[in-house]
This record gives C-alpha cells, sequence and structure tokens, in this order.
C-alpha cells in the first residue's frame, strides 16, 4: 500500500482527501435533508394547516439529526487535521459566513429539540420559526465558504477583505444552490417516508413540492454554468474534463428521481436523488483537483505530517468498523419507522411502563 | 514572531526581559477571544456532564425499572430521556461552535499544530458519532425496540462518553504539557518535525487530567439530579419517585466524589511536577525557595502575600515527601511569562473548598444509610445542603478548568506558543463575544422554560401542544400524581 502511494499520483495525502470528501458527501445528504426539512417546515403554513407536515418532519429527522449532524465535526477535524496551513487560511478568509453557519447550526439544533417540548403554542412557534429560519441560513452559508473556495478567493495566508471574499457570483451560486438541494432532497425523503407511512395526502404535497424545487434547483445549476466560467474558471474548466462525467451522472440522477416523483412512487426516487447529490459533490472535488485551495495552494503541498495522515487512516478504518454498523442499523431501525411514532409492541419498555400502572389512561 | 525568539531564549534558559516595543499581548482581539473562549467552553462543559454521565444515571433507573418491575423507577428513565433530548441536543451543537472556534479563534494553534493535536479530535469525533447514533435509537425506541434491546442501547452511549471525554482532554493535557515533536526545534526555527501524534496524545497531563475529569462528569451530573429532586421533597412533593431519582443521584456522586479527591491530589503532583509555575501560582510561591510552606487563603496584592495562614514546610512535605525540598517561584519566569495568580489561587482554592464539602456530605449520607438503611431524606438539612450540591459541583469544576487554563497563561502550548500568537487577526471579536452571551444566556433560558414546563406537564399528566409535537398524545402517568421539578434547583 506505501508503494502504492510512494508510486506517482495516488499520495497519501490524495487518500486523506478522499476520506475528507466521503464526509462531505455524507454531511451534504444526510445533513442536506435535515436543512432541507427546515425549509418545509417553514413553508407549512399555520399551525393548524401544517401539524402534520411538521409532525412528519420531526419523526423523520428527530432521531437522526444528531447523528447525521457529526459529518460536519468529522469535515472540520480532518481538514485541520491533515491540511493545517489551508484550514487555518480558510477559517480567516471566510470567517463571516463562518459565523453565520455556527450561529445558525446553534440555533437550529436548539430549537429543533425545544420545540418538541415546549410548553405551549406560542413557545412551540417560536421555536418552530427559528428552527426553520436557521435550517435555511446555514446551508446558504456553507454554499457560500465552499463557492469562495472554487473561485480562488482564499490566499494562504487568508488574510482578505471579510466581505468581498464571500459576497461573489460564484459564493452567491453556492449558497442558493445548497438551499435548493437541501430542500429538494428532503422534498423525496419526506414524500418517501409519508408514502411509507401511510400518509398519501402529505405524500402527494411534498412530491409536488420536491417536483417543483427538482426545476428551479436544475434552472439554476444551468446558470450556474455561466457563472463559474466567468467568475471560477480553474473550476469551470476541471467540472469540463474530470469532473463531467459526474456531472452527467448527477443530471441523470435528477432526472430518474423526478421521474419516478410524477409517477407517484416517492420511494423509488430516493436512491436516485440521492446519487445525484453524491455525484455533484464528487464532481465539483474532481473538477478542483489537485488544489485544495483553488488557485492557491494543492493537496500534497498543503498536507500535514505523514504519520498524521497515517493515523486518519487508522481513525477512518476504526469509524468505519465501530460506527458504520451502528449507523446503518440506526438508519435501518428508521426506515422501517421502529423509531417513529406507531403503536408500541407488546415487548417494548413503553408497554411494560404502562402495564406497570394499569389505571394510567 | 518576536515572541518566538523569546521562546527560545527561554529554552536555553536565559531569562530575558521582553523589548518594550513588543508586549506579549499586541493584539487587542487577545482578551476578548479569550472570552469568548472561556465562555463558550465553560458553557459547553456543563451539559457535556449531562452528555457523559446521565446515560449511566438513566441506565440505572430503566435496569431497576425493568428488574424489578418498577414503575417509578421506569418512569424515572422516561423522563430523564426526555430532558436529556434537550441538553445532549445543546451539548452537541454547543460542541460543534466550539469546534468552529479552535479554528476562527485560534488559526495560530491549528494551523501550526493541526496535525501534532488533530487526530484526537478525529478519533473524539467517531465517539461523538456513536454516542448521537444509539442516543437516536434510545430516546426513539421506546415504542419500537423490545425493552432489553432498548436498556442496552444506554451502554454505547455511556461508554463512548468516556473515551469521547479521554480524546478531548488529551488536546488539553497536550496544551499544558505538549509533546509529540521536536519541541526545541520548534523552539529555535518555528518549524514543527518529527510528528508523532499518538505521542502528542499521551502526554504527561493526559492521565491526571482524564482521571480527573472523568469522575467530575458523574460528581456534577448526580449532584445535579439530585438537587432537583431535593428541591422538590422540600416542597412537599415526597414521594417515592423522588426519593429514587434522588437516591440515584447521590449514589452516583457519591462513589466519585472520593476518587475526585484522590485524582485531584495526582493532578497536584502531576503539575506541581510539570507546570511549575502554575503550581507557583496555585500555592502562592512567589520566589523559588527550599522549605516551601503550605499555605491556606491569601492573595497575592502589589507583590505581597497578604492574609494567609502558613504552615511551615508544608507543601515541600505533601508534594515531595521531604520538608526542604525546593521549589520553583512565579519570579523564576519573567512577569510577563506569569499567569495572574490571585485568579488561579482563588479558583483552586475555591475547587477544593468545594470538594471537601461535597465529600462531608457524601460521608453524611453514606453513614446514615449504612446505620439506618437508607438517607437522611426527612432531614431538611441534608436536603438543603443537597440542593446547594448541585451548582456547588459546578462551580468546582468551573473553578478548577479556571486553575488549569488561567494558570497556563500567557501559553496556548506551555513554553512553546504564546496565546498572543495563535490568536485571530480579523477584528470585531468584541461584538462576537456580546452576540455569544446574548444567545447562550437566551438558549439557557429557553432550556430552562422549556424543562419547566415540561416538569409542570408531567405533574399534570399533560402532553404536548398538538400542532408540533412529534408523539401522539401519550399518556405518562396518573393524573393526581406529584411530579419531579426538573429545573426548580
Ligand atoms: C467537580 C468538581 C471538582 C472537585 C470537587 C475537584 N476538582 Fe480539581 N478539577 C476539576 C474538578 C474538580 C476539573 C474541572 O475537572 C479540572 C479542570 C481540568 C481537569 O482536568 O480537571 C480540575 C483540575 C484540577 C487541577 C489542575 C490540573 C492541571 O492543570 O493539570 C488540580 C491540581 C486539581 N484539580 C486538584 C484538585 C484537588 C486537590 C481537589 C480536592 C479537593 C479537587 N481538585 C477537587
Ligand atoms: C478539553 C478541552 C479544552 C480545550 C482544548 C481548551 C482550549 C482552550 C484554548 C485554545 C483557549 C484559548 C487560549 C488560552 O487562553 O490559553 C482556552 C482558554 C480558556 N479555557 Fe480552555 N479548553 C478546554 C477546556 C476548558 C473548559 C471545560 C473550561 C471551563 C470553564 C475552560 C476554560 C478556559 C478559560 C477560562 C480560558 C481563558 C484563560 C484566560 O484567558 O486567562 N477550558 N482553552
Ligand atoms: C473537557 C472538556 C469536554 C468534554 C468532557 C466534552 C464532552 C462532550 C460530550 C459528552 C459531548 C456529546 C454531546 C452531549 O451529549 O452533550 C460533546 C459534544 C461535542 N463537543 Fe465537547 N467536550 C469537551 C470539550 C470540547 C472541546 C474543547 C471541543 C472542541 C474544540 C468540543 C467539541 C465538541 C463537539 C464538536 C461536540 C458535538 C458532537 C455532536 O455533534 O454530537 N468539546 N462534548
Amino acid at each position: 500500500m506505501t508503494a502504492l502511494f510512494a508510486a506517482g499520483t495516488f499520495t497519501l495525502p490524495n487518500a486523506v482527501v478522499a476520506i475528507l470528501w466521503i464526509g462531505v458527501v455524507a454531511y451534504a445528504v444526510f445533513g442536506g435533508a435535515d436543512f432541507g426539512s427546515g425549509f418545509w417546515d417553514f413553508l407549512a403554513g399555520t399551525p393548524e394547516k401544517g401539524a402534520a407536515a411538521r409532525k412528519r418532519i420531526d419523526a423523520s429527522i428527530g432521531p437522526v439529526w444528531e447523528a447525521n449532524h457529526v459529518w460536519l465535526i468529522f469535515v472540520l477535524v480532518y481538514l485541520w487535521t491533515a491540511f493545517p496551513t489551508a484550514f487555518a487560511a480558510l477559517v480567516t478568509a471566510t470567517f463571516v459566513p463562518l459565523i453565520g453557519a455556527a450561529v445558525g447550526i446553534i440555533l437550529r439544533g436548539a430549537a429543533f429539540a425545544l420545540r418538541k417540548s415546549s410548553g405551549s403554542l406560542r413557545q412551540a412557534r417560536f421555536f418552530g420559526i427559528t428552527f426553520a429560519l436557521s435550517s435555511v441560513v446555514t446551508p446558504f452559508f456553507f454554499g457560500a465558504i465552499a463557492g469562495a473556495v472554487a473561485s480562488g478567493r482564499v490566499p494562504l495566508d487568508g488574510q482578505t477583505d471579510a466581505w468581498s471574499v464571500w459576497l461573489t457570483p460564484t459564493s452567491m451560486l453556492g449558497g442558493v444552490l445548497a438551499v435548493g438541494v437541501c430542500a429538494w432532497l428532503a422534498g423525496v425523503f419526506l414524500a418517501a417516508d409519508a408514502h411509507r407511512d401511510g400518509q398519501p395526502e402529505l405524500a402527494k404535497s411534498f412530491t409536488t413540492r420536491a417536483l417543483v424545487t427538482g426545476v428551479v434547483v436544475g434552472a439554476i445549476s444551468l446558470v450556474g454554468i455561466v457563472i463559474l466560467e466567468t467568475d471560477a474558471p480553474t473550476l469551470a474548466d476541471g467540472l469540463e474534463r474530470s469532473g463531467a462525467p459526474f456531472v452527467i451522472v448527477s443530471g441523470l440522477g435528477g432526472l430518474a428521481a423526478m421521474w419516478f416523483l410524477r409517477q407517484g412512487e416517492p420511494g423509488r426516487a430516493r436512491v436516485p436523488a440521492a446519487i445525484a447529490v453524491v455525484a455533484i459533490v464528487v464532481g465539483w472535488g474532481a473538477g478542483q483537483y489537485p488544489w485544495i485551495l483553488v488557485d492557491t495552494i494543492e493537496i500534497d503541498e498543503a498536507a500535514g505530517a505523514r504519520s498524521t495522515l497515517w493515523g486518519l487512516i487508522i481513525a477512518f478504518v476504526f469509524a468505519g468498523t465501530v460506527a458504520v454498523p451502528p449507523l446503518i442499523w440506526m438508519l435501518r431501525l428508521s426506515g422501517v419507522g421502529s423509531l417513529s411514532v406507531g403503536e408500541a409492541r407488546p415487548d417494548s419498555s413503553y408497554a411494560k411502563l404502562k402495564a406497570l400502572a394499569p389505571d394510567d389512561t | 514572531m518576536s515572541s518566538l525568539a523569546l521562546v527560545s531564549s527561554l529554552s536555553l534558559d536565559i531569562s530575558v526581559s521582553l523589548p518594550d516595543s513588543t508586549p506579549v499581548f499586541a493584539n487587542e482581539n487577545l482578551i476578548y477571544a479569550r472570552w469568548l473562549m472561556a465562555f463558550s467552553l465553560g458553557f459547553h462543559i456543563v451539559l457535556s456532564c449531562f452528555g457523559v454521565a446521565f446515560p449511566a444515571l438513566i441506565y440505572l433507573a430503566h435496569r431497576r425499572g425493568l428488574k424489578h418491575d418498577d414503575h417509578d423507577a421506569l418512569m424515572l428513565a422516561r423522563r430523564w430521556a426526555k430532558a436529556a433530548a434537550v441538553l445532549f441536543a445543546i451539548g452537541a451543537v454547543s460542541g460543534t461552535l466550539l469546534s468552529f472556534e479552535m479554528g476562527l479563534l485560534w488559526p495560530g494553534l491549528m494551523g501550526t499544530f493541526g496535525d501534532v493535536i488533530g487526530l484526537a479530535f478525529a478519533l473524539e469525533g467517531i465517539f461523538f458519532f456513536l454516542e448521537a447514533i444509539f442516543l437516536g435509537v434510545y430516546l426513539y425506541g421506546w415504542r419500537g425496540l423490545p425493552a432489553k434491546l432498548h436498556l442496552l442501547t444506554l451502554v454505547p452511549i455511556a461508554v463512548s462518553g468516556v473515551f469521547g471525554t479521554f480524546f478531548i482532554l488529551t488536546v488539553n493535557a497536550w496544551m499544558n504539557s505538549p509533546a509529540g515533536f521536536d519541541i526545541e526545534h520548534f523552539q529555535q526555527t518555528g518549524e514543527v518535525i518529527d510528528i508523532d501524534p499518538w505521542a502528542a496524545m499521551f502526554n504527561q497531563s493526559t492521565l491526571p487530567q482524564f482521571l480527573h475529569m472523568l469522575p467530575a462528569t458523574y460528581l456534577v451530573t448526580g449532584f445535579l439530579v439530585a438537587s432537583v429532586y431535593a428541591v422538590g421533597i422540600l416542597r412537599g412533593r415526597d414521594d417515592r419517585l423522588h426519593r429514587l431519582g434522588l437516591t440515584i443521584g447521590f449514589a452516583v456522586a457519591a462513589v466519585a466524589a472520593p476518587i475526585q479527591i484522590v485524582t485531584g491530589d495526582l493532578a497536584a503532583r502531576n503539575v506541581a511536577e510539570n507546570q511549575p509555575i502554575k503550581f507557583a501560582a496555585m500555592e502562592l510561591i512567589e520566589e523559588t525557595t527550599t522549605g516551601v510552606p503550605f499555605t491556606i487563603g491569601g492573595l497575592i496584592i502589589d507583590g505581597e502575600k497578604v492574609g494567609a495562614i502558613e504552615i511551615p514546610n508544608g507543601t515541600s512535605l505533601l508534594q515531595d515527601f521531604d520538608p526542604n525540598s525546593t521549589m520553583e517561584g512565579l519570579d523564576s519566569v519573567p512577569e510577563e511569562l506569569q499567569p495572574p495568580v490571585n485568579v488561579v489561587r482563588i479558583a483552586f482554592q475555591l475547587m477544593i473548598v468545594i470538594g471537601m464539602g461535597l465529600l462531608t456530605l457524601v460521608v453524611w449520607g453514606a453513614f446514615v444509610r449504612w446505620r439506618k438503611g437508607d438517607l437522611p431524606l426527612s432531614n431538611k438539612w441534608f436536603l438543603r445542603a443537597l440542593v446547594v450540591a448541585g451548582p456547588a459541583s459546578v462551580l468546582a469544576m468551573e473553578a478548577g478548568w479556571t486553575t488549569t487554563e488561567v494558570g497556563r497563561q500567557p501559553w496556548i502550548a506551555r513554553d512553546v506558543m504564546l496565546v498572543a500568537d495563535a490568536v485571530t487577526t480579523r477584528e470585531g471579536i468584541a461584538g462576537l463575544l456580546i452576540g455569544l452571551i446574548v444567545l447562550y444566556s437566551g438558549l439557557a433560558s429557553a432550556s430552562i422554560i422549556v424543562l419547566k414546563a415540561m416538569s409542570a406537564r408531567w405533574r399534570r399528566g399533560e402532553d404536548p401542544p398538538a400542532p408540533y409535537g412529534p408523539m401522539p398524545l401519550e399518556i405518562d402517568e396518573p393524573e393526581a400524581d406529584p411530579e419531579p421539578d426538573l429545573v426548580d434547583a
């Protein structure tokens, strides 16, 4: 294995970047769907009208959002450990949107947890709006940060104007696309969950929303090509070369998902929708390879100590062994509805609790 | 890089006085950045104590409930789980903010040493991942999982908390006792070579700090839980549920308290050995002397020790088992490199006084239980002491951290990098500090309001407001059942 790394293009830093990118992809898919759910929560309407949709959203993301959120930590930590100088440059340059994202994350996680237990409808509404707004703001800022990197605006010393580095066409495109993709993905997932749990009305309304968002996101992506050509030429160039196959796969995945949605089979739209997101994020990575910060520093140059990179690989393998099986278990439990509402099974803790106090009705 | 020159001269043991033109705290952001970091950490640490130790308490209650068909115990587990959902969520987001802040506020540290200390964060992340996964399953598994499996999901949560604490603490320990790279080479050239991330992780402070922090999480959580139920009992809700909740909290804290003190002694010995300047601040040793007295109370005002009671040769004897041992005093480094001595001193003494007080309380409770078979739960003074014990243990923990962190000043990594060289160049940190104080105050109040509303609802046997609640209306308990007040303390 060491020989392979020594031999040439597939260097040790490249391996770590690949791992890092797995984290980015996972966060985009899982975290993205959670953020998007907040978007739909926001648009669900009055408490009475939106009750069903909001319950659906709570039940769908409640058990999983904290785990999904850890992917972000994973990405941050791998970035600063493997590429310390690039990390320091990035955070210093994109200080403002990072703070925006941090505040968004705090408000969102806290408000989501608090809403479930609030004492009154007024409180619940307040937390609900906070949750929803921060769910929209956060991916926007992440997209904007990605835009700053992709358009080559992060210098190695991080010393840029705090605003002009991200108030740019590419960053705005990144932000809007991030919000749109999250919303689309969440629409698909929520439609599928509703469909599975026998809520045809809800399934239909989320399907409609996903269809509309899908069209909008598609249109923005087309406009995006023009923006990247002028504002982020290095990335645009890469996307036309090594990134191209992924962009195509992403497009096909998106179309397939839309087709299943139209057919009224949201359950089947999930996989192609996820593929679409995975492919576009991988395509972005391929497009900007070998830069870690576009036009500033390449992956191999930015990499930290080899002993630490090996440590990160060991940590990744370790994570794969100890954390992925439970993760899959959890996603499956949640997928078959064991973690949502429904009837309590007779041997559950809840049934036991009630059996112990039979007069308790 | 003026401070680098300073560092290298230090390592050669030449005491220098700093040139006037380059004060250590050149960057005016520094003070705000430090307060920002301290405030976010001080907030996170309380919630993370619950993250680490609460699963164990819930496990005890849940297991009792299943094993002995104990309705009250099972009910406790269910309520604690609901409270935990809120506390853990806020713990997770406040921890995420910390990760951001490591980079945002201290790019000099992370940019230079990211590959030295980062691996610990990565490993920590794995355990947070496990914790979050099983937490999701436990919190939402009340109806859909077989009870035994459901109970078992608490075990990996509790175990992950222990490992997570270990790995994050290695980072802090590294800041106190840097290791895992060629320190001398760095001090001379500012270049980090010969990196060994594992050696960085297992540095000289790791074990003592971990062994001292871990029981602290149990101590704090146990006493806070006991506090809450003590308030309830004092307010007349004296039923079996309250007594059981109090007893479980107390039992956990009682196990942790003596360990806390023994490992505190271990920590102090380690500091004396490896971080002499911090120790000098903790013990008010102004000058390097032989036969250091043990000092009770006291502060340093205008360079004079005031209000202290001294036991001759005490500290030398305690630390080195030799009444005439020599210890470094604050004066062994230039003033610019001394920590703010009184802050460290007060914090350290506060921790010890509270620690001793908590131990006394534990001994009292344990003694009565040994003689009479039950805690003195009808003794109002015992209950009142317990009410105070929760917040007091939090205070002790915050004081302990203040000792550790302020005692290291002005270094972010002792003898290796100054805080001033690590801080960001971005302006406006003061604004962020104000923003965060507002945000966290709001968050803390919101959580308290919600937890209170939750417990009031339990008392009335009501359900969450329907339009937003995820669960169908559920009946938790008989109407008349008086309920624990979760946050009255
Ligand atoms: C729950 C609270 C609590 C209690 C009752 C005590 N401690 Fe503590 N102490 C902590 C909670 C704590 C802490 C917050 O957890 C610290 C901060 C850093 C660490 O690892 O543990 C700490 C740090 C800390 C340090 C500094 C370690 C370092 O900087 O490397 C020393 C020397 C002691 N403690 C010593 C003691 C002694 C002698 C105690 C005897 C009564 C004591 N502590 C009780
Ligand atoms: C393991 C975890 C921790 C890490 C990695 C860590 C890291 C840091 C860093 C990077 C700083 C800023 C630089 C400095 O002032 O030295 C700092 C300062 C500080 N931290 Fe910690 N810390 C940890 C735990 C805590 C906790 C739990 C508290 C609880 C209150 C705390 C209290 C403080 C204080 C008070 C300061 C400011 C010191 C001063 O300005 O005088 N730390 N810490
Ligand atoms: C002694 C100090 C610390 C302890 C014992 C501790 C412990 C914990 C625990 C138990 C959690 C799980 C959340 C919960 O259940 O409440 C948590 C969350 C977290 N902590 Fe800390 N922490 C400490 C300091 C820090 C520091 C210094 C950082 C970062 C620089 C940090 C970063 C995080 C992150 C990112 C999370 C979120 C993980 C998630 O998304 O679930 N922690 N911490």
